[in-house]
């Protein structure tokens, strides 16, 4: 399949590729993994006039802890979360999810910030992202700006960028000592996008009870979720079997699936509480120091 | 329509044309530069056929633009083998027995061969997640996955 024509730009830096954007508007399309984009411009379900390649601007994959903060930028790609010290040690929650996200190849291109911005509530970091409670520092022709997560997402495949802002960095907590998180994912085969995906991350105080939690839901919905009640429903609490039970009827009252191919609406929903239950387990064990 | 110039070095060899940007690295490779060796089987980025190394990380050349490779080196199967000799994991799939019609194989040793470059003792799990882009509908695996251990083992034994 042959993509439709259009002009290429690959500006040497982040201010030219704005410049671009403005320039251009919403004939413009930025591109970076390109494994969302250009399917879609294959099918003809997108036909940019001008595509900004951003691969090519220096200074932009940096990967770094700093100031309270994980900080990633625009082109880091999955493979660099797969292969990071910081990534293992201190988020597993994105170690698990990067890592069931399609292929080798894939994930050699593929960036975080591809992943957000394109909107799909079928894609995994979202719900990761949203359990974490990041922010998106965003640069456009009117200057920088940075938007939490929850704001970031507006529709279907839209969301709260400007046709001339760049995604620069994602932004993310470190959380405290005794903190945990897991993503689960129900797939048809390998690679292939969700079922249904749950992200949980917790920190225990020095009891052992809930500090705090953050659930985020993947493809159960026309956006990803933030389970909000779920995660309400566990501060303070014993991390014992009622508690995340009712966190998972919680969770999966505040999915809305629909019946599609991958399967139907009812049996997603269960899917919902019965991960949630699985990944906050999970996470509540990490959090512990275990596996 | 307009077109850009496009230079890149594939298996060692600068090499050029003159294609529109909306040209894929698979279609530069096979059209222009005819190496035919890289094969086009979903183009849905789904079944990894079109499997090459840009820059030594393998990619899907039906979802990168030419363009995007300018000044950047590829390789393809057909840099595999050196003056006339078989790659360890050319030899492990004809030893072995790695593949019936030929048609995932291209990719599915580019994929070895940055699997075995990252980590050059795989156990039989890590050799699954590595080929896990590279779809065959021949063999069922059991083959390829042997075929990569025999390159591993022999690998290893030239480097001893
Ligand atoms: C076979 C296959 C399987 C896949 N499986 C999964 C999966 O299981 N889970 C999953 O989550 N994803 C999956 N994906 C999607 C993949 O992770 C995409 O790469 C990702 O959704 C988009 O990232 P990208 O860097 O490729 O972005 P691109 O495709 O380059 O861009 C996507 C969109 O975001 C915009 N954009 C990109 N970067 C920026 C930026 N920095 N600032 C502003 N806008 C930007 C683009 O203009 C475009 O509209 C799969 C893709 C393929 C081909
Ligand atoms: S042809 Fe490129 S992934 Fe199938
Ligand atoms: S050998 Fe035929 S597709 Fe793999």
């Amino acid at each position: 399949m042959i993509p439709p024509s259009f002009e290429y730009h690959a500006p040497g830096s982040l201010a030219d590729a704005i410049g671009l954007l403005k320039q251009h508007g919403d004939e413009a399309k930025i591109l970076s993994g390109g494994h969302s984009l250009v399917p879609l411009m294959k099918m003809r379900f997108a036909a940019p006039a001008h595509i900004v390649d951003i691969n090519d601007i220096p200074g932009l994959d940096y990967l770094k802890e700093e100031g309270g903060h994980l900080r990633i930028g625009a082109l880091v790609r999955e493979a660099d979360l797969e292969a990071s010290a910081v990534i293992a040690a201190k988020f597993p929650l994105i170690l698990d999810a990067t890592k069931l996200i399609a292929d080798p190849q894939v994930r050699n291109r593929a960036t975080i910030a591809g992943n957000l911005a394109h909107g799909d509530p079928a894609n995994d970091h979202p719900a990761v992202m949203l359990a974490l409670d990041a922010e998106l520092v965003i640069e456009g022709s009117g200057g920088e700006r940075v938007v939490p997560i929850t704001k970031f997402f507006v529709d279907t495949f839209e969301t709260a960028l400007a046709s001339d802002e760049v995604l620069k960095e994602v932004r993310i907590p470190i959380p405290p000592a005794k903190s945990g998180g897991a993503y689960f994912k129900l797939e048809r085969r390998v690679g292939d996008f969700a079922i249904v995906g749950v992200a949980a991350q917790v920190s225990l105080d020095g009891a052992g009870n809930i500090q705090s939690a953050g659930i985020g839901l993947t493809n159960v919905g026309p956006m990803p979720i933030k389970a909000e009640a779920a995660e309400a429903s566990l501060a303070g609490k014993a991390p014992n079997d009622a508690t995340l039970q009712q966190a998972g009827q919680l969770a999966a009252d505040a999915s809305k699936p629909v019946t599609d191919n991958r399967a139907p609406e009812d049996y997603k929903r269960a899917m919902v509480k019965e991960l949630t239950i699985r990944a906050l387990r999970r996470a509540v064990s990490r959090a512990e120091g275990g596996n | 329509m307009s077109t850009v110039n496009v230079t890149v070095t594939v298996n060692g060899v600068e090499r050029s044309a003159e294609v529109e940007p909306r040209t894929l690295l698979v279609y530069f490779l096979r059209d222009h530069l005819r190496l035919t060796g890289t094969h086009i089987g979903c183009d849905t980025s789904n079944c990894g056929a079109c499997t090459v190394m840009l820059d030594g990380k393998i990619i899907k050349s039906c979802t990168l633009f030419a363009v995007q490779a300018n000044g950047k080196s590829v390789k393809t199967v057909e840099g595999l083998a050196e003056n006339g000799k078989l790659h360890p994991i050319q030899e492990g799939f004809k030893e072995e027995h790695g593949l019936q019609c030929g048609f995932c194989t291209p990719g599915m040793m580019l994929s070895a061969l940055e699997l075995l470059q990252k980590n050059p003792h795989p156990s039989e799990d890590e050799i699954r997640w590595g080929i896990s882009g590279n779809l065959c509908r021949c063999t069922g695996y059991q083959n390829i996955v042997k075929a990569i251990q025999y390159a591993a083992d022999k690998m290893a034994k030239g480097e001893a």
